[in-house]
């Protein structure tokens, strides 16, 4: 049974609408190998095995539904029309998007026993597909880290390597991806927390344009950054995912009504057109070397597929970290003051109303946390407010309008996503900045609200993964998505998988 | 000498279907069970995002235009970041910066003429939680009820423009009427549907830098207002005078004490973080959405009452009486135009003395009311030409409001048509001179109190059936006659 977690999402829809398994045994496979592997692993931090077998069941029966009402199933081998590519495909979700009556932590003490009253669009969407939900993966706390070391319910692993993090901060949902737990997982990305986990555990990540996907029912962070976004193994599997959930939601004021065109992957379509823009800004000193290489060599792989490779320049990159550390905190700020004890999660003993606020949240937010509290708090201070919040806003204009002035010349930028591979658990200790460093790739894309998308590239001398990310105009995930799958019919650096 | 200088904030909930940023139901929060119009968005559930409910908006902007304002065409919603238990989720979304409109103004008069108020902004927000706080007996605690978390709030804001109570209740007692004729908000203070607080501050006469403000909460009625704005005007002037110092507080208005009392002391200007909200895109307000608004609006109490005076000759008192409401505006105008032979004054005066008395005694509202405009139309008709006289009339209106029934039903049926037939009342004069010679002669002979007399036989005569100027004229012409 196994060999069922092997496949890819496309070949697993392909084989479910066939009939050679049914979604039950899938989704007992999947639960199996959690149980096994999840001890070492650590990529849950709530698994639902009941919900996901009734979920299963119930997809099984619109299956043997379709194969009695459709024509041969010879036709739809890849693909059968939207809607039909995750009928009964398990997935696992991070634990910042809601599901009703599931328990959602945001991997922090202050939601330890937060029963979701309802359920996100996103993860709606998908469960209107007919997906079988797993479980709720393992993140830093509030989203708030690369490494989900700042998790209130402990670090997940690394599949490549046990003592390293699989990133963050969706490395719960990377870990159980790469390590074949669930074909597919939906992660977030506010500051490149889908692309850097995907980087590190060799998988393909994407962080749709901003206002994509609906953030209604994810736990904010930074309100103006955070995207929902989908860890996959293939480009193609994450194109089944994405537009599965893309589109308008009249709940999230902030989506945009762009048609989401159904992305059909094509598999000999050329990248004759495809100019790609390579920032000089993007290879620093200090970077790993093994990176660099690899992120070049896959570009000479584009341009031998036959694209057009320029050198641009994002003359404000550099900036884009101090900027994000005002921003993102400030609205973390805001957003985090509902957790006060009083309507949900647990509250700590106090004598009068100061002293719930104050223990509830001294004891039960992480470190890192209150760090970015406190941040936020101060950049909006009456007197701080235009030098530090407005300014990092001036700033983001620049970063925004850096992007606007290449994606004029090029179609796609494509630049590494981490300086380094995935970095021992630990590393950064209580080196927040050293940490913060590791974001520095990523940040841009989600300050600018465009489109990017991981995928591995090559592995470095310990044998971990590297990846290369994508970066395009607004609303063209479509072109991201069609680039990376020609590279990798071309390559097989996303077929490997670590040995769990 | 002290001069007060008083500025007005008015918070007027939108009776719209459904809350500032979701779907609840906009329900009475003094009659609903608690916590029953409350979802993920409003009860600020982690997750959970804002929209902006458009009927708001639309409801906002017609009293921003109703009071002339310059509307925003690209207003932002902001964070106003407090913790506070009312408040679920950390933080009020209203507008700050940017605000819906501006520059408005509102023309009152007052006892010392016509004043104009300038209105600083209008800007939409959203009400908070109500809490209870419980405990008399046994452990105090606090019942939260979000019911009223969410419900949208207009804040009207004047420039301090205002130097005296009356001022105060005039300009407040105006608005209302506006919020009311634009139908988005029913008035009612009790209720705190409408809330309005003064901030007062006194300086020398002469002086422009501003005093030290004062605000006012939990003036439930426009006679607290007054006496409210009337009692900080006294103490704060008392105090300056012990050469005492006013301190920056908010007070509130003790009802049965009529007095104000401490309830937050002000140490600086609080901090609220302010920042725009990054869930809510800014607010742009299409320029021919607005003028499709402007364009609907109602016409207005004051240009009304203009109306009212030039149209039906009516005097300021009676127009401004008849126009503060809309109901009653369109009642007496319907009341006209059924009672073409009667004068709008005398159909005016029905209304604002009978008809209100009435209402008032029985304390219902004209809606309610069983006497249809039509109605009191013919019980005027009746009266105007000379059918009954006023004091039955008064007592047929009773009986209509109490019944239901119509005026010539009632005059019917309680034999009450006067003689107003010119013939039978002058047989009727004829017959009280022949019999009373004697009072004649007197008459002639200079004692002219006599005709009340003869008048009085007359009335007698026709059982007090006759209508009495009739009755009047003719014996002035019949005794002219005679003379003769
Ligand atoms: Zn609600």
């Amino acid at each position: 049974m196994t060999a069922l977690t092997t496949l890819s999402l496309a070949q697993t829809a392909a084989a479910l609408r066939r009939g050679d398994f049914s979604s039950r045994e899938l989704t007992q496979a999947c639960l199996a190998r959690i149980a096994r592997l999840e001890p070492a692993l650590h990529a849950f931090i709530t698994v639902t095995p009941e919900l996901a077998l009734a979920q299963a069941d119930a997809a099984d029966h619109r299956l043997a539904e379709w194969r009695r009402l459709s024509p041969p199933f010879s036709s739809f081998a890849n693909g059968g029309g939207p809607g039909w590519g995750l009928l009964g495909i398990p997935i696992a979700v991070k634990d910042v998007l809601c599901l009703k009556d599931v328990r959602c932590t945001a991997g922090s003490r202050i939601l330890e026993n937060f029963i979701a009253p309802y359920t996100a669009t996103a993860v709606e969407r998908l469960l209107a597909a007919g997906v079988v939900i797993l479980g709720k993966t393992n993140t830093d706390e509030f989203a708030m880290g690369s490494s989900t070391e700042n998790s209130a319910y402990g670090v997940t692993h690394n599949p490549w390597d046990m003592s390293r993090v699989p990133g963050g901060s969706s490395g719960g949902s990377a870990a159980a991806v790469a390590a074949r737990l669930a074909p597919a997982a939906l992660g977030t990305d506010t500051g490149g927390s889908v692309r850097q986990p995907a980087a590190f555990c060799g998988l393909t990540g994407l962080k749709p344009t901003y206002g994509r996907v609906s953030r209604y029912g994810l736990i904010a962070y930074g309100s103006s950054l955070d995207c929902v976004g989908a860890l996959a193994r293939s480009a193609e599997d994450a194109a089944i995912v994405f537009t599965s959930m893309a589109g308008r939601d009249p709940q999230d004021a902030t989506t945009l009504d762009v048609p989401v065109e159904t992305i059909t992957i094509r598999d000999s379509t050329p990248l004759a057109d495809l100019r790609v823009g390579i920032p000089q800004e993007y290879f620093v000193a200090g970077m790993q070397p093994e990176v660099e290489s690899a992120v070049r060599a896959a570009i000479q792989t584009l341009e031998a597929l036959g694209a057009v490779v320029e050198p641009i320049s994002l003359p404000h990159t550099q900036d884009a970290l101090p900027v994000y550390y005002i921003i993102a905190p400030a609205e973390a700020s805001a957003n985090l003051a509902r957790f006060d004890g009083l309507r949900y999660g647990p509250r700590q003993p106090a004598d009068g109303l100061w002293d719930v606020f104050r223990n509830t949240r001294g004891e039960r937010f992480g470190a890192e946390v209150k760090r970015r509290i406190m941040l936020g708090t101060y950049a909006l201070s009456t007197g701080y407010y235009d030098a530090w919040y407005g300014q990092a806003q001036r700033v983001r204009a620049l970063i925004r309008q850096d992007f606007e002035q290449a994606l004029a010349r090029v179609d796609v930028i494509a630049a590494p996503v981490t300086p380094t591979t995935a970095f021992s658990i630990g590393a950064h200790g209580d080196d927040p900045l050293a940490m913060y460093l590791e974001d520095i790739f990523t940040l841009p894309a989600n300050l600018a609200g465009v489109p990017a998308l991981a995928f591995p590239v090559g592995f470095d001398s310990r044998g971990l993964p590297v990846g290369m990310q994508l970066m395009g105009p607004h609303f063209r995930e479509d072109m991201l998505l069609q680039a990376a799958h020609v590279f990798q019919q071309a390559t097989e650096w996303h077929k490997s998988s670590p040995m769990v | 000498m002290l001069e007060p200088i008083i500025g007005l904030e008015v918070h007027a909930e939108l009776e719209t279907q459904s809350k500032m940023f979701c779907a609840c139901p906009v329900v009475d929060t003094t009659q609903a069970e608690p916590n029953t119009a409350v979802c993920p968005v409003c009860a600020g559930m982690p997750g959970a995002l804002p929209v902006v409910n458009r009927r708001a908006v639309e409801y906002g902007l017609r009293v921003a235009l109703a009071l002339g304002c310059e509307i925003n065409l690209a207003s932002i919603f902001a964070r106003k970041n407090y913790f506070y238990p009312d408040l679920p989720k950390g933080y009020q979304i209203s507008q700050y910066e940017q605000p819906l409109a501006r520059n408005g103004r509102l023309v009152i008069s007052t006892s010392q003429g016509e004043r104009v108020i300038r209105i600083r902004l209008v800007h939409l927000e959203e009400d908070t939680g109500k809490l209870t706080h419980v405990g008399q007996a046994g452990p105090a605690y606090t019942l939260v009820d979000l019911n009223r978390a969410g419900i949208p709030l207009l804040e009207i804001v004047t420039e301090p423009d205002f130097r005296t109570g009356e001022e105060v209740r005039g300009y407040a007692q105006s608005l209302r009427s506006i919020l009311r004729y634009l139908g988005v908000n029913s008035g009612d203070l009790q209720k705190g549907v409408l809330r309005i607080e003064p901030n007062v501050s006194l300086r020398p006469a002469g002086q422009t830098a501003l005093g030290v403000k004062v605000e006012i909460k939990n003036l439930n009625s426009f006679r607290a207002l007054e006496r409210g704005v009337a009692y900080e005007i006294q103490r704060q002037s008392d105090l300056l005078q012990r050469g005492e110092r006013v301190r920056q507080e908010t007070v509130g208005w003790d009802e049965a004490r009529e007095v104000t009392f401490t309830q937050r002391v002000k140490e600086g200007d609080e901090d609220y973080h302010y920042f725009p909200d990054p869930d809510l895109p800014p607010l742009v307000i299409e320029a021919a959405w607005a003028e499709e608004i402007r364009a609907a609006l109602p016409e207005l109490p004051a240009a009304k009452s203009l109306r009212f005076r030039e149209q039906y000759g009516l005097n300021d008192y009676d127009a401004g009486l008849l126009t503060a409401e809309r109901e009653v505006a369109d009642y007496f105008e319907q009341a006209v135009a059924a009672a073409p032979e009667a004068a709008p004054k005398m159909v005016a005066n029905w209304i604002t003395g009978e008809l209100f008395g009435l209402l008032n005694q029985a304390g219902t509202s004209l809606r309610e009311c069983r006497v249809p405009p039509s109605a009191l139309a013919s019980l005027v008709g009746l009266v105007s030409r000379g059918e009954i006289n006023q004091n039955s009339a008064k007592s047929v209106l009773g009986e209509m409001f109490t019944t239901g029934q119509s005026a010539e039903s009632i005059v019917a049926s309680r034999g009450l048509r006067q003689v107003s037939d010119t013939a039978a009342i002058a047989a009727l004069v004829q017959k009280a001179l022949a019999e009373n010679p004697a009072q004649v002669a007197a008459y002639f002979g200079g004692k002219e109190a006599v005709a009340q007399w003869l008048f009085g036989q007359v009335m007698r005569a026709a059982k007090g059936q006759a209508n009495p100027q009739v009755v009047r004229a003719e014996l002035t012409r019949q005794l002219a006659e005679r003379k003769d």
